[in-house]
């Protein structure tokens, strides 16, 4: 059954990654779709991500209490949690959540309600129609969400340790520069690249091949979410150990 | 025309169509009919490319559907107008932008003339000034009448609608019926109508085909059948007290028209 769906799901893409019918109706929808993934997100990915750096702050803090360790190992954990870890990953699935249930809900929605067979009897390829756009914004934006994550998460860990007295504004400084290793960016822009791929065409999948009514497109955007998740996790692992180890 | 020849389609062991055959004639609205079950919507939804039959085949003015590439049948696509049951109006979309669609995406029109287009057929259907206003907006009189605009938009040659009457009221019902057949006879195109409204087969049905358990059981025109002694299809049409009048009333005139 796994392997069926996987199957589907690659001559899913098969269908997706065709030129564009009109290049002028692909971009219109790829702004859109800019915003409707991207930009409509950033305001709930700051937020996340400033009181997070915040919180793994404090953490970092109240476990490197020994007076022999450096104050300045703060920052720095605190830099590489966030970028290591927190923002590639975690807001990618917290983006899997508001995003790929969006994608699942509406896909499906088109799907039951006849849109998406209008499309086809119109010789519009749906898939391609529907999907690249999302898939093309998601891949050229989150990479750009992920980077304003990595700043606030940094900038709330700097907000908050000045606050709470649990960490200097020099120290911390001084940690976030420490042994600073240009790589870490880019492995987790590459993995931002991966988790972006799946959040635009996992649910996609789902939503496109849903049957039956409202309940059923219901299910769709939960098992859209799960699935999208459990990939994400399995391949923060393997790109972890490819790139890392 | 179309051809529909010797068409069968199952459903796991289900079979739905056994074999149909008919032809659906330029200029007339065709009419399927038959009870919920009965095959109707695979039938049209097999016309349509939608679902692909095991057996048989369709040909569209002789361009037999099975046997043409991807191109081809991306070209007869383009010259099909449909209207869902549902309308399948695009709910991101205003009405302009919904009629304007099919333009969009297979003309190279300006859109000052797409415009002009979009408000001719909005004229056709009755609805000028709606350009603006989301489907979600509009009654279903209205959104049904918007998804005729948005089929006949390219001036296709063939048109099919899947209950274009289903939840409207019958005055509006009435108005739907004769805007399809008015537009069939104005730009010559082949219509097929799924339905099971009667009030539709006695309005327009200028050639009726009555499936029955994925067979087709009779077909005529609206005045044959009620002389017709097909008595599933008398079962079907006459089940209502009213309709069992009127066809005493017309079998002791002798004709219906």
């Amino acid at each position: 059954m796994y392997l069926e769906s996987i199957g589907k799901y690659a001559l899913m893409l098969k269908q997706v990654f065709k030129k564009p019918q009109k290049p002028k109706v692909f971009w219109e929808n790829y702004f859109k779709e800019v915003e409707d993934l991207g930009i409509k997100s950033i305001g709930l990915v700051s937020f996340i991500s400033f009181f997070i750096g915040g919180v793994v702050t404090i953490q970092t803090a109240r476990n490197l209490d020994n007076p022999l360790i450096d104050k300045m190992y703060i920052g720095y954990a605190t830099l590489k949690s966030i970028i290591l870890e927190f923002s590639p990953t975690f807001i990618s699935i917290i983006l899997a959540g508001i995003v790929g249930s969006y994608i699942a809900s509406t896909i499906g929605t088109m799907r039951i309600t006849e849109q998406i067979d209008a499309l086809d009897v119109m010789g519009v390829n749906s898939l391609n129609y529907l999907v690249l756009p999302k898939v093309v914004a998601a891949v050229s934006f989150y990479p750009f969400l992920i980077v304003i994550s990595m700043f606030l998460g940094v900038f709330g860990g700097w907000v908050v340790g000045n606050m709470t007295g649990m960490v200097l504004s020099n120290d911390y400084l001084t940690g976030i520069r420490y042994t600073f290793d240009s790589f870490d960016i880019t492995y987790a822009l590459i993995k931002t690249l991966v988790f972006a791929f799946f959040i635009a065409t996992i649910p996609s999948y789902f939503g496109y091949y849903v049957k039956g009514g409202s309940l059923e497109v219901g299910r769709a955007a939960t098992q859209a979410v799960i699935w999208t998740s459990v990939n994400i996790i399995i391949f923060n692992y393997i790109l972890t150990q490819l790139l890392l180890s | 025309m179309i051809e529909v020849k010797n068409l069968y389609k199952s459903f796991g062991n289900k079979q739905v169509l056994k074999g149909i055959s008919a032809v659906f004639e330029t200029g007339k609205t065709n009419m399927i009919i038959g009870q919920s079950g009965a095959g109707k919507t695979v039938f049209l939804k097999s016309m349509l490319g939608l679902i692909k039959p095991d057996d048989g085949y369709i040909s569209f003015d002789g361009r037999i559907w099975e046997q043409l590439s991807l191109k081809e049948q991306r070209q007869i696509r383009k010259e099909v107008g449909v209207v869902f049951q549902g309308n399948a109006l695009f709910d991101s979309m205003t009405i302009e932008e919904n009629i304007k669609f099919p333009m969009r995406m297979f003309t190279t029109m300006t859109p000052a003339e797409k415009k002009d287009r979009v408000n001719e057929v909005l004229e056709q259907v009755n609805l000028e000034g709606i350009n603006d206003k989301y489907p979600a907006e509009i009654s279903g009189g209205q959104q049904k009448r918007v998804a005729i605009a948005r089929a006949i938009v390219l001036y296709p040659k063939y048109l099919f609608c899947d209950e274009p009457n289903s939840g409207l009221d019958p005055k509006t019902a009435i108005l739907i019926d004769n805007l399809i057949h008015d537009l069939t006879v104005r730009y010559n195109t082949t219509t097929v109508i799924n339905t099971h409204d009667m009030n539709s087969i006695m309005e327009i049905g200028e050639k009726i085909i009555f499936l029955k358990n994925g067979h087709k059981q009779w077909e005529g025109d609206k005045s044959d059948i009620f002389f017709t002694d097909n008595k599933d299809l008398n079962d079907f049409v006459f089940s209502s007290f009213l309709f069992k009048r009127v066809k005493e009333l017309v079998q002791k005139e002798g004709y219906f028209g």
